[in-house]
């Protein structure tokens, strides 16, 4: 098929497409280099929509293309250079156009649609410039990487190749060319290593100084020095000079290298970053079309993949979903919050504290029950603020007014008369916080919102004896408070929609993912965790050695293992979650006598490190005691996560969350646990648990898999 | 305590090329505070030898001053172009004068000696600012007398200017322009323009003004090389009817940007900066706002005398073409025949086009450019009409002087 054919038939696939047309202009360039056709890609809405390339807009580009190669084959141009609207220069693939995808054939030909019209870039007679003047991702990196120099902006905030990170390869030409330019070390960085530590960005002068753009130029007169520097390498005045790279051993290193990130972040679970690696190996001969062909054919397999719908899935929860959190009261019943108080000073306060004096910009009050603890947790915030001074976080200026919004007192009356919002993060026990939120009922406005940041203790029982229960609310952040985004906001039985929107008002100042969440034991984090917990620590109480355990679910590719979270976590707070839970749920949630034992000895966890070695620790194992069971592997994973899927069903029958959906958006933005299971329930559904266990899948066929 | 004025020095001078203001403009779809930053960094970038900490004050004029032209647009532009926040900036409005008077008032200041390093510029983008934009003339101007309602309108005060001086006829004022048009084009020819010109890119989203994407102005877009008197006959004279006003022999309505580098002129030895022309003296002078165009005549005088020098004296002439009539009124003042060499040698603003505060840096660009290749000239003049009844003249002495041959 032609790439006119293929381009017209994926487009019949992708009706909604945004097209970005490729405007073609004329300049005569400084220098008396000669006329210039200045390609321009822009899809006609500004900034806030960024560029992107479906079938269509890869069709406009093939006829830009046409026309430049015409006029360069007639001699009239002499360089042909592309840049894109103000701020952006294109941000990659249109993913729309990639979840619409059903057959592999058009997911192959997309492929190579791409490829098709890129590489004419490449094939020009003329030489070739690409000026990244905005935010460049992708497909949108990949069309100036087919042309022969490259500049970039020293504004631009957002450079990357987030393939990987969604579950794709860089497929138009990232896995064979960039490695060809820049080195296969430096490559690695950007489309594994970068893509895979939360899809981090290079800034303008990083794509400098990894050699991906030739020249760097302000944003002032970006494109106006960008084009005199063209002018001056058309004329020889400027000659470019890249590093010479290492074909060797040094190539196969970094490819070995690679893996081992890949295998650090998911253990094998997830293809992509396999995949591009492959190819990044395969092109160290150089041979284009091969690396290109190869491209093609890993994208094709990605996208009928379920991990890369589990990762597209997972991208929509935590870009859009996040942003629009599901149940949450209408935004105009908040009222606003011009003072908070946090009762408690100790560290969770204390974090407390200065995360919403950074965010809120208001004062805070932090209060406990003597002088030395208020000043310990003023003091420990005044000491975090010195340190993002310190990094240059924040200004002098800016250290100073956190500093003077942060502040301790023991006369609850005069601190909290005038607080809008206050949470109290007090010891975990119902009777003591009970007693905090009366003494405050006494002190504070009739509207001041109550929260509690339990974890596990019943919000409606907290509230049941204040005067005003309707204002209290459950805002409960995950650890460490400044680095995961969730935040389960709980509705009690008698929460009132203008307490709970103020909540999610306050979450959003905050910066942080809020999820709508029944009153519920444990939530939805710490019960999904804890049953899955619970289950691995069962397995191993009746005698399957911890190494079989931990190799069996190693195919989820958790961030971490059971037993290394279990450390993280603590085993006492571990332990004192499984007994809520036990109470609650006493036949699903048991109670563990070897976890029992491990925290009566004052250990941190299962392992100790010998030599930089990770092993048992004897001293652990002498506690324990253990049956004669033992499982195999695939046993641990099958029962781990049987038990993970039933506690879902169960709490989406209970109505904890709206819809499962709002299950993997905690367990990816609490739990950090990866794209490619979506969370979870995508996986559960693909590798079907779900069915297994429930007798229906817990997703719409097509919402994190490829639509039927 | 005792002070010794100091001499100033023209140190160097760019400005974007001129479009023509609407729609199908080149810079419709361009910021003016972009303009006038990007002539401020080009300044900057071909002065490398210029440690930017040292700029002591940076003035831009514009007329109408609101919008992307307000804001202080002297503070902004700095900052938006990169220049150490601890330099200043001001906003100056003389009309057609502005970047003159940012000039001239910042040269006062390296004399006085409060700055030693100033940037001085003016931007206008009549596009997005048209002639007279939220104005609000106080009604006693009518009511009284004080003018004629015709002193608000340049073209009305050209027509004015004619009955004045009943001798200078639309034809002299045709061929005038037809003049300009045509040493424009020469001196394009010669590259005597582009040189300090900034490229300046350029977008357009609109199909019906042209090809569609990214573009790079190099060049003045109002110039209309090969205007003939025959063409220019047939023009409508918008102001009168039969008047003797005409698209032709006026200057466009336009947008653009320039900007200069001054210094007192030890500092500019101490820093290797390159000295173009001496200031040696200005003025300032009111006439009766129906006639502005008459401005020059009084403000030259003053200048001359100031610095102690005859019309004689001056050997170059840069007069801005906001009209042919004022421009001829003034050579008929002095006896200068309209076809003079030393006069616009290489065209004005009917060629080039008038964004109103810019025009005075381009008049400074044209006469140091004389300078440089005529270096039997000694003294030079920079002079423009403004309205409300005004006129403004720099002198200029030339730094490449080699005596009289």
């Amino acid at each position: 098929m032609s790439t006119t054919e293929l381009l017209k038939r994926a487009a019949e696939l992708f009706p909604g497409e945004v097209v970005t047309t490729a405007h073609v202009r004329h300049l005569d360039l400084p220098l008396g280099a000669g006329r210039l056709a200045l390609i321009t890609l822009d899809n006609g809405f500004d900034h806030t929509k960024p560029t992107t390339f479906g079938p269509g807009s890869l069709a406009k580009l093939s006829e830009a293309l046409d026309q430049v190669e015409a006029e360069a084959a007639a001699g009239d141009i002499v360089a042909v250079a592309i840049t894109g609207k103000p701020f952006i220069f294109a941000v990659g693939a249109d993913l729309k156009g990639v979840e619409v995808l059903k057959e592999h054939s058009d997911a192959l030909a997309i492929g190579k649609g791409g490829h098709d019209v890129f590489k004419r870039i490449a094939a020009l007679p003329v030489p070739s410039f690409a000026f990244y003047n905005g935010a460049a991702m992708g497909g949108g990196v990949e069309v100036g990487l087919h042309a022969s120099y490259r500049t970039v902006s020293s504004g631009v905030p957002a450079f990357s190749l987030p393939e990987v990170f969604l579950g794709l390869v860089p497929g138009w030409g990232g896995c064979t060319i960039l490695p060809n330019l820049i080195g296969p070390s430096k490559a690695i960085k950007v489309i594994i290593e970068n893509s895979m530590s939360q899809n981090k960005q290079l800034k303008g002068q990083d794509v400098f100084e990894l050699g991906i753009a030739d020249a760097i130029f302000e944003p002032a007169d970006f494109l106006e020095q960008s084009i005199l520097w063209a002018a001056k390498v058309l004329t020889g005045a400027t000659v470019v000079e890249r590093e010479e790279i290492d074909r060797g051993k040094a190539w196969d290193d970094a490819v070995a290298w690679g893996r081992l990130i890949a295998d650090s972040k998911v253990h094998g679970a997830a293809p992509a970053a396999y995949k591009a690696l492959d190819i990044i190996q395969q092109v160290k001969d150089q041979d284009l079309q091969a690396g290109f062909d190869a491209e093609d054919v890993a994208l094709a397999d990605l996208i009928m993949s379920g991990e890369l719908r589990a990762g597209l899935y997972a991208f929509n929860l935590v870009q859009r979903r996040a942003k629009r959190p599901f149940g949450a009261p209408d935004k105009s019943l908040a009222r606003p919050v011009t003072k908070v108080g946090v009762v408690g000073a100790g560290l969770m306060a204390s974090q407390l504290a200065l995360l919403f004096a950074r965010r809120l910009q208001v004062p805070v009050v932090l209060t406990d029950i003597d002088q030395e603890r208020v000043d310990k947790g003023v003091g420990y915030v005044h000491a975090e603020i010195d340190k993002l001074l310190a990094k240059g976080r924040v200004n002098p200026d800016n250290a100073n007014r956190l500093k003077g919004l942060v502040t301790g007192s023991l006369d609850k009356a005069a601190a909290f008369g005038d607080a809008d919002f206050v949470i109290e993060a007090v010891f975990e026990e119902m009777g003591v916080k009970q007693t905090v939120f009366a003494d405050l009922e006494a002190v504070v406005s009739p509207t001041c919102v109550l929260a509690t940041n339990t974890s596990s203790l019943s919000v409606t029982e907290m509230a049941s004896k204040l005067q005003h229960p309707e204002r209290v609310v459950g805002f409960h952040f995950f650890n460490p408070v400044a680095i995961l985004p969730l935040l389960e906001i709980v509705r009690g039985e008698q929460t009132d929609d203008a307490s709970l929107a103020t909540a999610f008002g306050v979450a959003k100042k905050l910066k942080k993912t809020a999820v709508l969440v029944k009153d519920a034991p444990a939530f939805v984090v710490n019960r999904i965790l804890t049953r899955f917990m619970g289950e691995i620590q069962a397995i191993i109480d009746e005698g399957t050695p911890i190494e079989t355990v931990e190799k069996g679910v190693l195919p989820l590719g958790l961030p971490m293992s059971p037993i290394v979270l279990l450390e993280l976590v603590g085993p006492a707070i571990a332990q004192h979650v499984s007994e809520t839970l036990n109470r609650a749920f006493p036949e699903r949630f048991g109670v563990s006598e070897n976890l029992g034992k491990v925290v009566k000895a004052g250990k941190r966890g299962f392992y100790i490190w010998v030599d930089g070695q990770q092993v048992l620790d004897p001293e652990v194992l002498a506690l324990l005691t253990f049956g004669d069971t033992v499982l195999t592997e695939q046993q641990v994973l099958d029962r781990s996560l049987d038990a993970v899927a039933q506690e879902i069903g169960l709490m989406l029958d209970e109505g904890v969350v709206g819809e499962a959906q709002d299950i993997d958006l905690c367990m990816i933005t609490g739990a950090g646990w990866p794209f490619h299971l979506g969370g979870i329930t995508p996986y559960l559904d693909r590798s079907g648990v779900s069915e297994r266990v429930n007798g229906k899948k817990f997703l719409a066929p097509g919402l994190a898999s490829v639509p039927e | 305590m005792p002070r010794t004025s100091r001499d100033v020095v023209f140190v160097d001078g760019v400005r974007t090329p001129f479009g023509k203001a609407g729609p199908k403009g080149i810079y419709h779809e361009t910021r003016a505070d972009d303009l006038v930053v990007k002539c401020i960094r080009e300044l900057v970038r071909r002065n490398p030898s210029l440690p930017t900490d040292r700029i002591d004050e940076v003035a831009i004029a514009a007329t109408t001053q609101i919008g992307d032209q307000g804001l202080t647009i002297g503070r902004t532009a700095a900052l938006l172009a990169g220049l150490p926040k601890s330099v200043p900036g001001y906003s100056i409005d003389r009309m057609c004068a502005g970047a003159l008077t940012a000039v001239t008032a910042t040269a006062g200041g390296i004399a006085f000696g409060a700055y030693d390093i100033v940037v001085a510029g003016g931007v206008e983008h009549m596009g997005r600012h048209p002639m007279g934009e939220g104005v609000d003339p106080n009604p006693r101007f009518v009511s009284e007398k004080l003018v004629d309602e015709s002193a608000l309108f340049m073209g009305m005060t050209a027509e004015n200017l004619h009955d004045r001086f009943p001798h200078i006829t639309k034809e002299r004022c045709d061929a005038y322009a037809v003049r300009s048009q045509e040493k424009a084009a020469k001196a394009y020819a010669n590259g005597d323009i582009q040189p300090d010109l900034v490229p300046i890119t350029i977008r357009n989203t609109n199909p019906e003004a042209g090809e569609t994407g990214w573009g790079l102005a190099t060049t003045d877009e109002p110039m209309r090389p090969g205007t003939s008197m025959e063409s220019l006959a047939g023009l409508k004279t918008p102001f009168r009817p039969h008047g003797n006003i005409t698209a032709g022999n006026s200057a466009g309505l336009n947008d653009g940007a320039t900007a200069s580098l001054l210094a007192a002129e030890d500092v500019a030895e101490e820093l290797g900066l390159p000295v173009k022309m001496r200031l040696v003296s200005y003025a300032f002078a009111g006439v009766e706002p129906e006639v502005m165009g008459i401005g020059p005549v009084p403000a030259t005088e003053k200048a001359l005398a100031k610095a102690g020098l005859t019309i004689d004296d001056i050997q170059a002439f840069e007069v801005n073409e906001a009209f042919a009539v004022q421009v001829i009124a003034f050579l008929d003042h002095y006896g200068i025949a309209d076809d003079d060499p030393r006069v616009n040698p290489y065209g004005g603003a009917i060629a080039f086009g008038h964004p109103l505060a810019s025009s005075g840096v381009r008049l400074m660009n044209q006469l140091a450019r004389s300078f440089e290749q005529r270096t039997d000239v000694r003294y030079g003049l920079t002079t423009m009409c403004v309205g409300f009844g005004m006129g403004a003249t720099v002198i200029w002495e030339n730094p490449h002087f080699e005596g009289g041959k």
